[in-house]
C-alpha cells in the first residue's frame, strides 16, 4: 500500500474480513456507524452488528455481558465517546473482569479541529493506560491498522485501539508485520531520539526530513561565511517558524556548527586540548565565568551547568559566546 | 411448567424451552450437577438459612450490607434453588441460566445462595470481605457462580442485554435474571438498558427490582422520587408485574410469567421490606451498610430461628 488512507475505513473494512473466520466476532456501534465504517460490518451480518444508539456506558456493560457469554465484542465509535464517558464501565466491567471487549475508537486527538474542545480525545490514552489488564495501541498508519485489528480480535483480553480520522501517509510496506508490544525503528540516524505512535509517526519522520535539511543548510550558510541573520529569514520562510525562534535556530546552529568546526579542525592538525575563554561581561554565565582561562580536553568537556552536571565544548551550550583556544602540547 | 420424569433429563415445556427435571425421591439427578427444584416449603427453609447466612457473615466481617441482602432473600432463592438452569460442578456451562446481580453490595445473599447450591464449600462463607477471599465485599466475575462485577451501580441490566443478545445469536435457552435495587434506578443507564432491552424484543431477560423503599442514605421517597415506577417499565416497553417479593408463590408466578411472555422482556417490581426477618433491621436505613454487633447477631439469628 502507498499513499494516502484512513485507519477508520481500514479498521472498518478488515472487521468485514475478520467477521468471516470469526463466527463469534460482534460489533457493537453507538449511531457514529457511517463515521467509524463499522456499518460496513452491519451490512455485512447484520444479525452480529447491534447499534444501541449515543448510549455508550449502556454499549460497554452490554459488550461485556457479550463477551461473558463467549463473543468477542467490538465496539466502534468515536475515541472522546470511548473512553471518558463509559469510564466506569470500562473499569469495572472490562477491565477488572478482564473481558474480550475490544474498543476500536476513531476520530482521536485534535485532528477534530474545528468539532471545538469536546470533540479533542487527548485524555483518552493516558485514562486506557491507567486500567489494568488494558492493552492499548495506536497504529501509525493503515497498513498497521489491519495487522493490529487481526491481532485484537484473535487475542484474548481487552484493548483500546486508537485510529484517526483524515487519510494519512502509509508509511508501512506490505513487509510489514506487526509486533504486540515491541517499538519500531522507522529511520536510523545519531543526533536524536524520537519517539512517536499513530499519525505522529508520519509527522515525525517529517520532521526529522526537515531537520535534515536544515543542517545542511546550516552548515553551507557557516562554511560560505555567511552570518546566522541572513539564515534566520530563510528559516522563517521556509519552516513558518516565528521571527525570534528562526533567529535563536540559526545562531544556535552556527554557533554548534562552529564549535564542531573548531573542534574537527582542531583534531586534524593533532590538538586535543583548548583553553577556555569566556567573555566574562556581565551576560557571561558564572558557571561559563568560573571556567575561563582553564585547559580542557575535546573528547572530555568540562561541567558547564553546575544545576544539570550537563557537560559541554565552548559555544554548544545555548546561547554560549565563549571560545576555545587551542592548545598546542 | 415442570415436565417431571424419572431420568431427571432435560425435557420440554409448553414453551419450547428445556427445563430441570427433578428426580423423585430427593435423590440427585443422573445430571448430577442439576439439584432437584425445591418445593415452596423446601424454598421458605432455605429462605432461613440464607437469612442466617446473611447476618453472620457480615457480623463475622464486621462490615457489609445486610439490608438489601435480607429484603431479597425470597427471590434468590426461587431463582437458585427452582428456577435457575445451572450445574454448580460446572459454573461455566454454556448453556446456564444467567443471573446476574447489578445491586453487587447484595453479594451476602449470593453468596449463601452459591455456597447452598454447592458452588463452594460453606465454611467458605467465614472469609467474607477478608484479605485473599474470594468473597470479597462486591461480587466479582472470577468467584465461581458469579456472572457479573457489580459495586458500580447501574451496569447490571446492560451487562444482561449482553447475556441475552449472546444466547440469542447462539440458540441457546439462555434466560438472564438481574436483580436490581431500588435507588439503583436512579442511575440513567439502568433507562438506557431498559429501553435496548425491549428495542431488542428480550424476552428471555428479566429484571426483579427489589422494591425496599431504602437506599444508602434514606428512604428512596425523599432521596428521589421513583414512582410511579411501573408505569415507567410499562412505558420503557416492559412487560411488568408488581408483587409481594417475600411470598414465595408470588414470586414462583410471576417468573412462570415471565417465561410465557413473549417478545417483551419482563420487569418484576417486587415490594419488599429492606433487612426482612430482623426486627431492627426492617425497614431501618441504617442497615443498609452495617453489619450488626455481636449481641445483634445473637438477636438477630434467634429471630430468623
Ligand atoms: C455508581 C454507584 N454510586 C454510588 C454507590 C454507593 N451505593 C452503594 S449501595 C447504594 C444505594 C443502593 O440502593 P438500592 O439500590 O435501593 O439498594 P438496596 O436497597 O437494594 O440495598 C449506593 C448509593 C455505588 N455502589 N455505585
Ligand atoms: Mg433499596
Amino acid at each position: 500500500m502507498t499513499g494516502t488512507a484512513s485507519t477508520r475505513e481500514v479498521a472498518g473494512r478488515t472487521l468485514v474480513e475478520l467477521g468471516r473466520d470469526h463466527p463469534d466476532l460482534v460489533v457493537l456501534g453507538g449511531d457514529l456507524n457511517k463515521s467509524t465504517f463499522a456499518n460496513l460490518f452491519g451490512a455485512a451480518y447484520p444479525d452480529r452488528f447491534f447499534d444501541f444508539g449515543p448510549a455508550e456506558q449502556n454499549i460497554v456493560s452490554i459488550a461485556a455481558g457479550m463477551a461473558a457469554s463467549g463473543k468477542v465484542s467490538v465496539v466502534s465509535t468515536f475515541a472522546v465517546f470511548s473512553t471518558a464517558r463509559p469510564y466506569d464501565q470500562l473499569r469495572v466491567g472490562v477491565s477488572q473482569s478482564n473481558l474480550n471487549v475490544k474498543m476500536v475508537a476513531t476520530h482521536a486527538g485534535i485532528i477534530t479541529g474545528e468539532d471545538g474542545m469536546s470533540a479533542h480525545a487527548i485524555e483518552d490514552v493516558a485514562l486506557m493506560c491507567a486500567l489494568p489488564n488494558m492493552t492499548v495501541i495506536v497504529p501509525a498508519d493503515a497498513v498497521e491498522t489491519a495487522q493490529v485489528l487481526r491481532v485484537v480480535v484473535e487475542r484474548p483480553g481487552p484493548f483500546y485501539v486508537r485510529l484517526s480520522r483524515p487519510a494519512t501517509p502509509v508509511i508501512h510496506d506490505n513487509g510489514f508485520a506487526f509486533a504486540l508490544g515491541k517499538a519500531e525503528r522507522v529511520r536510523e540516524g545519531g543526533d536524536a531520539t524520537v519517539v512517536a505512535c499513530g499519525i505522529m509517526v508520519n509527522t515525525a519522520l517529517e520532521a526529522a526530513e526537515a531537520l535534515a535539511r536544515l543542517r545542511v543548510e546550516v552548515d553551507a550558510n557557516a562554511q560560505q561565511g555567511y552570518r546566522a541573520e541572513g539564515l534566520a529569514d530563510r528559516i522563517r520562510n521556509e519552516y513558518g517558524v516565528s521571527k525570534s525562534r528562526a533567529s535563536l535556530i540559526a545562531r544556535q546552529e552556527t554557533s554548534n556548527f562552529m564549535a564542531n568546526y573548531i573542534e574537527a579542525s582542531s583534531r586534524d592538525a593533532g590538538i586535543k586540548k583548548y583553553q577556555w575563554y569566556s567573555a566574562r561581561d556581565s551576560r557571561t554565565r558564572p558557571d561559563h565565568l568560573a571556567l575561563h582561562g582553564k585547559i580542557f580536553s575535546f573528547d572530555n568537556p568540562p561541567i558547564t551547568d553546575t544545576r544539570t552536571g550537563a557537560r559541554n565544548n565552548p559555544m554548544q551550550d545555548y546561547r554560549c559566546r565563549c571560545r576555545a583556544k587551542p592548545v598546542i602540547s | 411448567m415442570q415436565v417431571i420424569d424419572d431420568g431427571g433429563a432435560i425435557a420440554e415445556t409448553s414453551t419450547g424451552r428445556p427445563v430441570r427435571m427433578a428426580t423423585p425421591g430427593g435423590t440427585a439427578t443422573k445430571d448430577s450437577d442439576m439439584r432437584e427444584p425445591m418445593s415452596a416449603q423446601q424454598l421458605t427453609e432455605v429462605a432461613r438459612r440464607l437469612r442466617r447466612h446473611i447476618v453472620t457473615m457480615t457480623a463475622m466481617a464486621g462490615s457489609g450490607h445486610p439490608g438489601g441482602s435480607l429484603s431479597a432473600v425470597e427471590i434468590v432463592a426461587s431463582l437458585y434453588f427452582r428456577v435457575l438452569r445451572h450445574r454448580p460442578g460446572e459454573p461455566t456451562w454454556p448453556e446456564r441460566d444467567r443471573f446476574i446481580l447489578s445491586k453487587a453490595h447484595a453479594c451476602p445473599v449470593l453468596y449463601g445462595a452459591l455456597a447452598e447450591s454447592g458452588y463452594f464449600p460453606m465454611t467458605e462463607l467465614t472469609t467474607f470481605r477478608k484479605i485473599d477471599s474470594r468473597l470479597q465485599g462486591h461480587a466479582h466475575i472470577k468467584t465461581p457462580g458469579v456472572e457479573m462485577s457489580g459495586g458500580s451501580l447501574g451496569q447490571g441490566l446492560s451487562f444482561g442485554i449482553g447475556t441475552a443478545l449472546a444466547a440469542r445469536l447462539d440458540g441457546r435457552p439462555t434466560r438472564t435474571y438481574v436483580l436490581l435495587g431500588d435507588g439503583e434506578c436512579d442511575e440513567g443507564q439502568v433507562w438506557e438498558a431498559a429501553m435496548s432491552a425491549a428495542h431488542y424484543r428480550l424476552d428471555s431477560l428479566v429484571a426483579v427490582v427489589d422494591r425496599n423503599g431504602i437506599q444508602n442514605d434514606r428512604f428512596t421517597s425523599e432521596v428521589m422520587e421513583l414512582e410511579p415506577l411501573p408505569a415507567k417499565w410499562r412505558a420503557f416497553g416492559w412487560h411488568t408485574l408488581e408483587i409481594d417479593g417475600h411470598d414465595i408463590s408470588q414470586v414462583l408466578a410471576a417468573l412462570d410469567e415471565a417465561t410465557e411472555t413473549k417478545l417483551k422482556p419482563t420487569a418484576i417490581i417486587a415490594k419488599t421490606v429492606k433487612g426482612r426477618g430482623v426486627s431492627f433491621m426492617e425497614n431501618n436505613p441504617d442497615f443498609h451498610g452495617k453489619a450488626p454487633s455481636k449481641e445483634q447477631l445473637a438477636q438477630a439469628l434467634e429471630e430468623i430461628g
